[in-house]
């Protein structure tokens, strides 16, 4: 039986990892937080034996020092597998964590299954082409998830709050200034219609368009990669594929994506997609349900006057 | 001051073709990670404003004495490359203890940076191994990188909030795509790359303990199962009419 430990920097995340946890056959979890009292509440009332570590020489933004107070903390509770959020300050944790305590570790993992004695765990591979399933052959593991991959853990019984010592050597780090995103806090990740923008789109006068039909579908406007960190049109946060959001809507409308893989990889569990583009051979075409070649301008216009 | 950068010798991957979901990787071109590119550009900028050295480093077949002269045309001054079969491709933990014991034979060291995934396994664990074994801290996911004297000033992006820190060097940073735009060498500097110095060791020239197994077992690895209907629709109406039949919308 798998003696697990779960950390994330974020409560949520952390609910998460308690249902992963019993998805790999942890029948007690242990949860560690540092210098975060109301994530060590919250784990607590989801039933999970939390170990709080108290220490101002830890910064979280020192991911050495993080890294190390885990890797304490695995030691003394005498855990074997260690589950993070993959969010980008797990994902950084998990291969310092792993050095440390000499552990194999798989990042962005996006399903986890038990078979006999082996963890098996997928992850996109190949920059997204494939999906490989891939299993932790050394006697310790640190496996970092994929935000949202599980439920959070519900409220639930037998939690317990302890404290727990570790050193922290003098930091060789000092957190300046954090500055909270100015985004506009659009959840795509949790829309049943996504509209997406490629480019395909030749003009940000066409953008309205775009959000008139997600608006009048009940849905969010999202894009491919360019269109928010090369033309700005668009925050990051409604970036789709590798490095954005993993996306499975209902419905994923898409105007003028050619279909990089680095772009499909976010979209490819939606339920129904539909592929504008003037060109009919583009390997988006070959991934979508529906296909309609044609210009996405005069498709926005009819579609939003129809509907 | 010498700035490490680590780039890895990938497959092209756009040109990766699927046949029955397996992977076709024969006669795919090797090349460097876009992020990795990124990771140099960064190394590049803070050289010419403020001096250095630029040293790509690389670990991978014997290719990448080729691969790398992109590094070497984008302004990287020189190239530390270990070569051995074993290592294309290989798991992180071992190619985080070569990159480690490399770095351990450039003198004045100030900076190690990568890009925050690989083009191709994107695991993000490299970075953070290596700093580990040389002990060093690291700030990953950088957009910005300000060296001064024996600090950087280096801004984090995360998903919900920028972190600006303050480290010491020597220190690992592992940078975002966003950072800076890669720049596109001149033919001039294409030309000039083959002669750029290049030191070349082989594994048992390292002071290093490999690893004796890969801790990580590929089970599969498979491009997903795509079944959509891929129907051909003639007119926004008869489009709009489908995905009304679905139950998806409303007319």
């Amino acid at each position: 039986m798998a003696n697990v430990l779960i950390y994330s920097d974020k409560a949520n995340m952390a609910l998460e990892l308690i249902t992963a946890a019993k998805e790999i056959g942890a029948d007690a979890v242990k949860a560690v937080t540092i210098n975060d009292n109301d994530a060590a509440q919250a784990l607590v009332d989801a039933g999970a034996e939390v170990f709080n570590i108290e220490n101002d020489a830890i910064t979280i933004a020192d991911t050495a020092a993080v890294a190390s107070a885990l890797a304490q903390a695995v030691e003394q509770l005498g855990a074997d597998t260690v589950l993070l959020s993959s969010n980008r300050r797990g994902k950084e944790i998990a291969g310092r964590l792993a050095q440390i305590i000499n552990a194999g570790c798989l990042t962005d993992v996006t399903a986890l299954q038990v078979n006999g004695d082996k963890i098996e765990c997928q992850r996109n591979a190949l920059g997204g082409a494939t999906v490989a399933t891939q299993t932790i052959t050394e006697a310790k593991k640190v496996i970092a998830i994929r935000p949202r991959t599980f439920d959070p853990a519900a409220a639930g019984t037998g939690g317990s709050l302890n404290s727990l010592q570790v050193e922290a050597k003098p930091s060789a780090l000092k957190l300046v200034e954090v500055r909270s995103k100015a985004g506009d806090s659009v959840d795509i990740e949790a829309a049943e219609i996504l509209v997406v923008v490629g480019q395909g789109m030749e003009s940000q006068d066409d953008l309205p368009l775009a959000q008139e039909l997600a608006q009048k579908l009940g849905g969010e406007v999202a894009c491919t990669k360019p269109v928010a960190t090369d033309k700005k049109w668009l925050s990051e946060e409604r970036i789709i594929g590798l490095s954005g959001k993993k996306c499975k809507p209902q419905l994923a409308l898409l105007f003028g994506i050619s279909g990089q893989v680095q772009f499909t990889v976010g979209i490819r569990d939606a339920r129904v997609i539909a592929s504008v583009n003037t060109d009919e051979n583009a390997s988006m075409n070959q991934m979508a349900d529906y296909i309609l070649t044609a210009d996405l301008k005069e498709v926005l216009a009819e579609m939003n006057k129809a509907l | 001051m010498n700035i490490v950068v680590a780039l890895k010798q990938v497959p092209d991957l756009q040109q990766i073709r699927i046949r029955n979901r397996q992977p076709v990787l024969d006669d795919v071109p090797l090349t460097l990670g876009n992020i990795d590119k990124n990771a140099l550009e960064a190394a590049v900028t803070i050289k010419e404003a403020q001096g250095g050295n630029v040293i790509a480093l690389s670990a991978g077949d014997d290719n990448i004495e080729d691969t790398i002269k992109e590094a070497l045309a984008a302004g990287a001054d020189e190239a530390f490359l270990v070569v051995d079969d074993q290592l294309q491709g290989a798991e992180s933990s071992l190619v985080a203890t070569v990159l480690a014991a490399a770095v351990k034979k450039i003198d004045d060291v100030g900076l190690i940076l990568f890009g925050e995934g690989s083009a191709d396994n994107y695991s993000g664990q490299v970075g953070s191994r290596v700093a580990e074994i040389l002990g060093l801290p690291q700030v990953g996911y950088a957009v910005s990188i300000e060296v001064d004297g024996s600090t950087a000033k280096v801004t984090r992006s995360l998903e919900d909030c920028d972190e600006v820190v303050e480290v010491n060097l020597p220190a690992v940073i592992t940078v975002l795509a966003d950072i800076n735009e890669a720049r596109i060498p001149s033919v001039t500097q294409i030309l000039k790359a083959g002669k750029k110095p290049k030191e070349v060791v082989e594994l048992d020239e390292l002071d290093a303990q490999l690893p004796d197994h890969s801790p990580v077992e590929t089970l599969s690895n498979l491009a997903p199962d795509s079944q959509r209907k891929k129907v051909v629709v003639k007119s926004v109406d008869e489009l709009i009419q489908s995905l009304a039949a679905e139950g998806l919308i409303r007319r």
